[in-house]
């Protein structure tokens, strides 16, 4: 509770300036649609308005400030539109037993989650096969690692449209699996790093302790180094998963994707519909909210079973 | 050039590596740099032997000389689209939100209840695919650069924020009490003890958001740029199939990446040089 109350309170300050945002957001379409609606404001025309402040325009007609907040299309919705799209798109259509129906965000958000996890199964094993090899190679630390290092500091989502052209070329079908492959690329980093650490994490006189006990490179690294990397291994995933939600959703977004949550974010900037973006964005962020918290539970339960403090 | 010749030319530099990772010099600096350099080269070698046996397209996969070709050839549209792009919208995105997080920081620190509720939110944000508020904020402050620095300011805020409020946290009690028994103020305190402590935290905030301004500012060209910029750039690219100029600007921009990192890691080293993972080993 004492955790919570700090986080609630700044929580509901942001929600507050939010809805204080969108009156002066929001204003000149309200006025727009009233002046249409052959309501007098002060002044009159769209563009006059334009040159004007929205501070004038807010003082000027206060009575229209209330129409910003319900908007069709607007600049900057509401929390409670955006809470009210996102429950029409996902929990009534599920009481409709239309889940999974293409306008609903349960299917787009599975579409992304499958990806994701494609990337982020494919990042952790590259990760971990690559730690592996540098802890135990210098030859591969010394010419690898500079250009693991190197391959974060490149902007991936220049290489998306690439890598989708490349795998639809080589006769990859669909579009998950270059998706995937975008993740993955995003993910492996923080793994490889991570693990690198963990598989070094042991100490002198425990790796001389096995050495004592003639233990074979294989017995030294499945009981002793392996178990070791376990807490490093979890903190990474944790930050893993969300690189690979974020590598789905960029890998979506500049692609030309129909389905996945950054495809909605895309179709929302298309056809001006900036409710389904806000929604899908709210979505993305549950998405990444819920795996993280998995992760962490799992990482609980592993160091708990293996008997270290968690 | 042929794929055997390639594979016994990558065989050869793995084998100097190994060679050279194993012998008494392989802690010197001319060594650290070599042996990467030369696996680079050698998967390039690889890269251009495959283009070539296996007959790839070049609107598939153009050869890496046929991207430097294009680079050399395509330099005043490339430097157009770094100006607009790195320069004008990932800088000045990155100078703001850089700058903005750290008063931020300062700002929230002076209250232990605003950093203990803005300290997991911050974090939380900073996993998010916050790329995704790209197309907003192009709507928002139109098609030019300022969308696309709006964009970055998003982007890079809260990972140097989380940063910045866990390094200003980062001087012991000890110290802080020193700093006590010579009557410092608040100012002097935070100027001369905190943020200096602070620093390697901040630092590797400042390391992170040089990719995500990169990202943001080239995915926000995707929703809509004046007709220059390497966002812009790639996806006509991509559409019109002039594969090697789309080659050129990644390579500019894995350049930008790699360069502005190496810039910030440059000022941490000079800033940050009593910190123990700065000392020379």
């Amino acid at each position: 509770m004492k955790r919570f109350l700090p986080v609630l309170a700044v929580l509901m300050v942001l929600v507050a300036i939010w809805y204080a945002a969108v009156a002066p957001m929001n204003i000149r379409q309200s006025l727009d649609i009233a002046e249409r609606g052959g309501v007098a404001v002060v002044p009159e025309g769209a563009r006059v308005r334009s040159e004007t402040s929205v501070w004038e325009l807010m003082a000027n007609n206060p009575g229209e400030i209330a129409g910003g907040y319900a908007l069709d299309r607007p600049r900057l919705p509401t929390p409670v539109q955006v809470g009210q799209e996102l429950w029409k798109t996902t929990g009534e259509m599920a009481l409709r037993g239309r889940a999974l129906s293409k306008r609903s965000l349960i299917y787009h958000g599975w579409i992304t989650l499958q990806s994701t996890l494609m990337g982020f199964a494919l990042g952790t094993l590259v990760g971990i096969l690559g730690a592996i090899g540098i802890v135990y190679s210098r030859t591969m630390e010394m010419s690898v690692m500079p250009w693991a290092i190197i391959s974060q500091t490149v902007p991936i989502v220049a290489l998306a449209p690439m890598i989708i052209v490349l795998s639809s070329q080589v006769g990859i079908e669909g579009r998950a699996m270059p998706k995937a492959i975008i993740s993955a690329y995003l993910c492996f980093f923080p793994v490889l790093v991570g693990m690198v650490k963990g598989l070094r994490s042991p100490t002198a006189e425990q790796l001389d302790l096995l050495h004592t006990y003639s233990a074979s490179g294989w017995a030294t690294f499945f009981k002793l180094r392996l178990p070791a990397s376990v807490p490093y291994l979890f903190t990474s995933l944790k930050i893993g998963i969300a690189a690979a939600l974020v590598g789905t959703i960029v890998g979506e977004l500049p692609t030309g994707a129909i389905s996945g949550l950054g495809a909605r974010i895309l179709i929302g900037d298309q056809f001006g519909t900036p409710l389904a973006i806000w929604a899908a964005l709210f979505a993305a962020a549950i998405l990444a909210g819920i795996l993280v918290t998995l992760i962490g539970w799992l990482q609980g339960l592993a160091m708990r079973r293996m008997g270290m403090r968690s | 050039m042929s794929m055997t010749t390639a594979i016994v030319f990558w065989l050869l530099a793995w084998l100097t590596n190994a060679q050279l990772a194993r012998s008494g010099w392989h802690n010197h600096r001319l060594v650290r740099i070599f042996v990467p350099l030369l696996f680079g080269a050698s998967i390039l070698v690889l890269w251009e032997a495959a283009v070539a046996s296996f007959n790839v397209s070049p609107v598939i996969l153009p050869a890496p000389s046929a991207i430097g070709a294009r680079f050399l050839a395509e330099t005043a549209t490339l430097w157009e689209d770094f100006v607009q792009t790195v320069l004008k919208g990932a800088l000045s995105g990155y100078l703001i939100g850089a700058s903005a997080a750290v008063l931020t920081a300062i700002a929230i620190d002076r209250s232990r209840f605003l950093t203990a509720g803005l300290l997991p939110i911050g974090n939380f944000v900073a996993a998010l695919p916050i790329v995704g508020i790209a197309p907003i904020l192009v709507s928002w402050f139109g098609f030019d650069w300022h969308s696309k620095a709006a964009v970055v300011v998003v982007m890079v805020f809260f990972p140097i924020l989380v940063n910045t409020v866990q390094g200003l946290a980062e001087a012991s009690a000890m110290q802080r009490d020193l700093m006590r028994t010579y009557a410092a103020s608040y100012w002097q305190t935070l100027l001369k003890l905190r943020l200096p402590a602070a620093m390697p935290f901040v630092f590797n905030g400042l390391k992170i958001a040089t990719t995500l301004a990169l990202i943001g500012a080239i995915v926000a060209e995707y929703f809509g740029s004046p007709t220059r910029g390497m966002g812009f750039r790639i996806s006509t690219g991509v559409g019109s199939l002039s594969i090697d100029l789309v080659w050129a600007e990644i390579a500019v921009a894995a350049l930008t990446g790699s360069a502005a990192y190496g810039l910030v890691a440059l000022f941490e080293k000079r800033m940050t040089f009593w910190h123990p993972s700065q000392r020379k080993k």
